[in-house]
């Protein structure tokens, strides 16, 4: 009797195993859980989170529950090469992050090797220009927001000098450049090019530059712990003058972190749990239950290349990693089809998003949309 | 002219906090004759545990100060003393150096752990409006935090060298055996020695916090700048510390300034080297012998 039992339990695991396998898809994330990166990649993180456990909820895809894993860079390149090593090795079916985009363009070639797509959170405008076709930003890129940037300094502010303070990693030089580009074509000089370097925690002496260059405007180019500390040292310094950036800077947890120095900030911002769009404010909402805090712009990007990933997947109707590179590549998801993308996005064929964009301005400690801003394409 | 002034303000603040942490250098050296590697550590955690106690406890800012100043001295000067300091000083000092780098770790990751691997932003208990005088914008936070923090260490060196516990003190840094002979309770004035380093190194974490914002990492760079302060000012010297942390502060504000962000660490490093070819004792230090 007790050999029918043993058996019947290995019969049943032999027999049950590849079928357990089956019910579940693997998807690995490789993300800035600690190190200068920590805000944006534990965003990002709790994105993925909250749509996974929406996904699995309603029935998965395909009817197959996400098995989602998270691995920390420690926002170092060379961690983040080997955890997508890792994760291409441990058969993950996309690889989602990392956020910086220095990591990224350390760590895509070997996403792009395995022909699986990679969904990451970078803006800088460097890493769709490799013609890698595995690559997908969940964001705008710098070059489709330093034009509208320019164009609100030019007309808005009526600034015709502008200081600009960047970080020096590959985000920070590519938006610098970006900016650079856009402000000579409406005519704005730039009066004080200030950089300064990841991780920096003293900005008081940037402040002083910035103030002393007497420009028009200031326009803010860092990453998010970065940035709260320089709006906090602009203010010890008495700088009265409009300071204006990229969703970055007028991101929540930079509002959190620099408290009233973040009151009057204003810029262009690609994602916001604060946008006039029912999907954003729904999500907003849900993430905040979940993790009992207000998501910025990297948690709507998390949860945004999930569901980039299932709307691929049921259009391809089959689990092919490669397939799903090729359906993303020059997609127009809509809402309509898929309410989790939260707003109408086309993907272009390199890789880069267009969709609505917002100018916002923060106001009592809170990010104000004030203009919805049309894609850049048709 | 003002843009110098401003510079210099902003240096002698940060520098006057680096003195603060680097007066633990020296107090630890002088009784233990040895480094606290943990140091920068010192500094980072206070912080965060004010931050635990108002999010575990839900008390107001003031009362977390209170609490994580407490809960800090206790943990970390006499809990330092008793656990590791003690156990590990009659095994020799490089035993005892190596028990404050894995304390460091330990610490770090702790706080990483325990609480948060993001900044978080702590209060400031000074404005941080600026005030024009003379043409020059000064932030009311940078000149409060070098009144409280000049204030601190000017009662710190007059209760060592004024008061008789200071002088008992210095008496059991300087030669514990005669000192013991003389009826000083030697180690009760070791102990007060750790407990007045974790007062400072809490204090100098309230008053950077506010502009480094709270951070598990705050330590690396906390810990370096007061190491050097303490080297360039002369390791055994408080007014020393003093200083070396004030110097460190205005060559880092000005490298900012005037090189490049980038390099803004190698100016204060190269005031070390220089220090250490000509004046290897410090500034202000005494020169040591050690027979061997």
């Amino acid at each position: 009797m007790r050999t029918w039992i043993i058996g019947g339990a290995l019969a049943a695991l032999a027999l049950g195993s590849p079928v357990l396998a089956q019910d579940k898809v693997k998807l690995i994330n490789v993300s800035e859980l600690s190190g200068a990166g920590a805000t944006a990649g534990t965003n990002w993180k709790n994105g993925i989170d909250l749509a996974v456990a929406e996904i699995n909820a309603k029935g998965g895809i395909l009817g197959r529950q996400i098995e989602i894993v998270h691995y920390d860079t420690q926002t170092n390149p060379a961690n983040t090469r080997a955890a997508v090593q890792r994760a291409i090795d441990e058969g993950t079916y996309a690889v989602l992050g990392p956020v910086f985009s220095g990591p990224i363009g350390a760590s895509m070639q070997i996403a792009q090797r395995a022909e699986i797509a990679q969904l990451v959170g970078g803006e800088a405008a460097n890493l769709t220009a490799q013609n890698n076709p595995y690559i997908f930003r969940t964001s705008l890129s710098q070059t489709a927001a330093m034009p509208k940037l320019a164009k609100a300094l030019a007309n808005d502010v009526k600034a015709k000098t502008v200081s600009v303070v960047w970080v020096n990693n590959d985000f920070g030089k590519g938006g610098r450049d970006a900016i650079n580009a856009e402000l000579a074509k409406v005519g704005i000089k730039v009066a004080a090019d200030i950089s300064t370097e990841q991780g920096q925690a003293d900005f008081a002496a940037d402040a002083i530059k910035v103030k002393n260059a007497n420009a028009d405007a200031v326009f803010v180019y860092l990453n998010e712990e970065e940035s709260a500390r320089f709006l906090r040292a602009a203010r010890q310094q008495g700088i009265d003058k409009p300071i204006w950036g990229e969703t970055t800077l007028l991101g929540a947890k930079v509002i959190e972190l620099a408290g009233d120095a973040a009151n009057g900030v204003k810029g262009h911002v690609g994602l916001s749990v604060d946008a006039p769009v029912p999907g954003l404010k729904d999500f907003g909402r849900k993430f905040r239950e979940k993790f009992n805090y207000a998501s910025d712009h990297n948690g709507i990007k998390g949860y945004n290349a999930v569901y980039m990933i299932k709307w691929a997947t049921e259009k391809q109707k089959k689990f092919d990693k490669k397939g799903l590179a090729d359906t993303l590549r020059g997609a127009t998801i809509k809402v309509s089809e898929e309410p989790g993308i939260l707003m109408d996005t086309v993907v272009l064929k390199n890789g880069d998003l267009d969709r609505e964009s917002f100018l916002a301005e923060v106001k009592a400690g809170k990010q104000e949309i004030v203009a919805v801003l049309p894609p850049v394409g048709p | 002219m003002s843009e110098l002034i401003a510079y210099l303000i902003v240096g002698i603040a940060t520098g006057s906090i680096y003195a603060l942490a680097a007066i633990g250098f020296t107090l630890v050296w002088q009784t233990s004759q040895t480094i606290n590697f943990a140091q920068g550590e010192f500094v980072m955690l206070p912080a965060i545990l004010v931050l635990l106690a108002v999010k575990l406890l839900g008390v107001p800012i003031p009362v977390a100060l209170l609490l994580g100043a407490v809960a800090f001295v206790l943990l970390f000067g006499v809990g330092f003393k008793r656990f590791v300091v003690d156990p590990m000083l009659p095994h020799g000092v490089l035993p005892l150096a190596i028990a404050t780098m894995a304390l460091a770790i330990i610490m770090k990751e702790g706080a990483k752990d325990g609480f948060s691997a993001e900044a978080q932003s702590f209060p400031s208990p000074f404005p941080s409006d600026a005030i024009q005088i003379l043409g020059t914008a000064i932030s009311l936070q940078f000149v409060m935090t070098i009144v409280v923090a000049f204030a601190t260490i000017a009662a710190l060196q007059w209760f060592v060298t004024r008061t008789r516990t200071g002088r008992q003190m210095q008496a059991s840094a300087q030669n514990p055996t005669v000192a013991r002979i003389l009826g000083i309770p030697v180690e009760r004035m070791v102990m007060l020695t750790f407990v007045i380093n974790a007062a400072l190194a809490a204090l100098a974490s309230f008053l950077i916090s506010p502009i480094y914002l709270a951070k598990f990492s705050n330590g690396e760079t906390i810990g370096l700048f007061a190491f050097i302060a303490a080297i360039v000012g002369g390791f055994n010297q408080v007014r020393g510390a003093l200083l070396g942390g004030i110097l460190v502060g205005i060559f880092d504000s000005l490298a900012a300034a005037y090189v490049s962000t980038s390099y803004r660490l190698a100016v204060p490093l190269a005031l070390l080297v220089v220090i250490i070819l000509v004046k290897p004792e410090g500034l202000l230090g005494r020169k040591e012998e050690r027979h061997v």
